[in-house]
């Protein structure tokens, strides 16, 4: 009857009370199993055979033999693992430039008064909610070299435009500028939230000091935002390295397009690899490498945050 | 004393300022919107009537038949169907799984919590191409390669949504639970009754992102199903490109089709949907 023992009302369910003897639910087993087995079936175990599958060679039929790290240096001596790699970091770079538009944005919608808020929030929101492989065709229709409308757009002002999807050198911007544009509604629903967790009074004191909005942008709503900026730099960073369904949709394939290597991501080679060639050794080291790309890099950043995040 | 002055000041600032506030947020609208209103005048036009320079803004005629091509040359409505059951079972079976998951690691004792979360936690942090080699083996081992299934059955499990819910039942105060508790109703009852109806936003806002992720995904569906008939319609779209690949309006009506149920989601949803992104923040 321990359990009917009045104490004070405890805000987590988990914190420890050395006080109390424990009472040890034996159904939590019954409630966890779904899910647990579902995770370790489809999950753990995956994940586990992936890391033990890229140190052997796969036979047609299962019969994989350990080839030591063979599929990890042939990766490494592969030309396209290179520029993949290279062109997955140029899409995390510009992929960070969401952040800026969706923090401009969240703070223009923050002003006091402003009409039109959800309006201008569910136009923005859209292109995140609309099909990727959809938002992938409608930009590949507007970049198209002979009838897209940028083209059209460019042409206005005599400005030559190109083919680009398929012009080496474009192929990469342009569909990262979709990727920013598809993500800005997500990140600005973020922002919106982080400004409105600043306190007013903050401002207000600011304003009666003097300040004017640009420097209450630049010393107050800034560094407040900074644990925001830093966690949406961490989801964004991760989610671009993973880059595929517009890359996919948009450079299509090799013998398609040409500019195919200039913009093709590590996902998209995994997915070449593993679909197209059969060649689950280098598939399987290509994701494992991945993964130690995202992990250093989420880790590089947890480094840095102590330098320009602020807590308070 | 100085408040009225304050007031009047930046009254005088905001006038000004919320004429170029609204004039940013306009340009920012229109760049994000445009292509949409593009890809829907689009697939109203004739194909030689898109290929005209320079471009019309408004379909001489308004063709209706693009979209009645798209399930000419697709199972196109096969596939929409496809996607909503899919995105229907996932959605169903990750509330339910998660829920029972996330209440246990929430409410209860147990021998080995720790360790079972921090197992829990760790499938977070893998990224989901590096489980897909695997995956299709083991669909392609229950012989589920080319069916809905081999959609759904990963999708029903997530660590993510075990670890949202959990943060949300840990914050409901015991008092509710012990009350039910003296009236002598067991566990399963106390989680049914009780705890389930006293999260339900942390419920609607997990339905959202998962009905999104389902609807969404491309990666997968491209691996386990490779034929038409058993494919979600984002992996349909893709094969339309290859099949009618000069043919944009038929595309672009085919791309309005396959995102206009997310839309209408969001519109009679957007509280839920605003609400699911700022508790999710794990999104590619």
């Amino acid at each position: 009857m321990t359990q009917l023992a009045t104490r004070p009302a405890q805000q987590h369910a988990d914190a420890r009370r050395p006080s109390r003897p424990r009472r040890r639910h034996h159904s939590a087993y019954l409630f966890i199993a779904p899910v647990g087995l579902g995770l370790l079936v489809f999950y753990l175990y995956p994940a586990v055979s992936t890391f033990a599958l890229s140190f052997t060679a796969w036979g047609p039929f299962g019969g994989n033999t350990f080839t030591g790290i063979a599929n990890y240096v042939g990766v490494f001596k592969l030309e396209t693992f290179w520029s993949a790699l290279g062109n997955t970091l140029l899409y995390m770079l510009i992929g960070l430039l969401t952040l800026p538009f969706a923090i401009l944005f969240a703070v223009l919608l923050n002003r006091e008064g402003l009409h039109g808020v959800t309006v201008y929030r569910a136009l923005y929101f859209i292109p995140f909610i609309t099909l990727p492989v959809a938002s992938g065709l409608v930009w590949k229709w507007l970049y198209n070299g002979d009838f897209g409308l940028l083209n059209q757009f460019l042409g206005i002002f005599g400005i030559p435009g190109t083919y680009w999807v398929s012009n080496p050198t474009t192929a990469l911007f342009a569909i990262g500028v979709v990727q920013v544009w598809s993500q800005i509604g997500y990140y600005l629903v973020i922002f919106i939230a982080g400004i409105k967790a600043v306190p007013k009074e903050y401002w207000e004191a600011a304003e009666i000091d003097g300040a004017n909005g640009w420097q209450r942008f630049w010393r107050i709503t800034l560094p407040m935002l900074t644990p925001t900026i830093f966690f949406c730099t961490i989801i964004n960073v991760i989610a671009t390295l993973q880059i595929f369904d517009l890359v996919y949709v948009m450079s299509a394939s090799a013998t398609a397009n040409p500019a195919f290597s200039a913009s093709q991501s590590i996902v998209s080679l995994f997915y070449e690899k593993a679909f197209v060639e059969a060649d689950k050794g280098t598939a399987t080291a290509l994701a494992f490498l991945l993964m130690l790309l995202i992990g250093a890099l989420t880790f590089v950043q947890f480094r840095l945050q102590r330098r320009w995040v602020h807590y308070v | 004393m100085s408040e009225t002055v304050l007031r009047s000041r930046s009254a005088r600032g905001s006038r000004l300022g919320s004429v170029v506030t609204h004039a940013v947020l306009v340009a920012g609208a229109v760049a994000m919107i445009g292509p949409f209103v593009w890809q829907v005048l689009t697939a109203f036009k004739s194909q030689p009537e898109t290929a005209s320079v320079p471009p019309t803004l408004l379909p001489r005629e308004w063709l209706w038949s693009n979209f009645s091509d798209v399930f000419a040359t697709l199972p196109f409505g096969q596939q929409l169907v496809n996607s909503l059951i899919v995105a229907a079972a996932v959605t169903v079976g990750q509330l339910a799984f998660c829920s029972l998951g996330a209440y246990a690691f929430a409410r209860l004792e147990f021998r080995g919590r720790e360790l079972l979360f921090a197992l829990f936690l760790s499938v977070l942090m893998v990224p989901k191409q590096l489980l897909v080699l695997p995956q299709y083996q083991i669909m392609s081992g229950l012989g589920l390669l080319n069916s809905l299934p081999a959609l759904i059955l990963p999708g029903l499990f997530s660590a993510f949504g075990t670890f949202l819910l959990r943060q949300f039942f840990a914050t409901i105060p015991k008092d509710f639970e012990e009350a039910a508790l003296l009236d002598g109703a067991g566990r399963f009852r106390i989680f049914f009754s009780v705890m389930l109806p006293l999260v339900k936003p942390a419920l609607a806002a997990l339905a959202v992102i998962t009905v999104m992720h389902s609807w969404n995904d491309l990666l997968w569906p491209l691996v386990v199903n490779t034929d038409p008939a058993s494919m979600p319609i984002s992996a349909g779209l893709t094969s339309l490109q290859g099949q009618e690949w000069t043919n944009y309006p038929v595309l672009m009506a085919g791309a309005l089709m396959a995102s206009i149920p997310m839309l209408l989601a969001y519109l009679a949803l957007q509280r839920q949907f605003v609400q699911g992104i700022a508790l999710s923040g794990t999104k590619g």
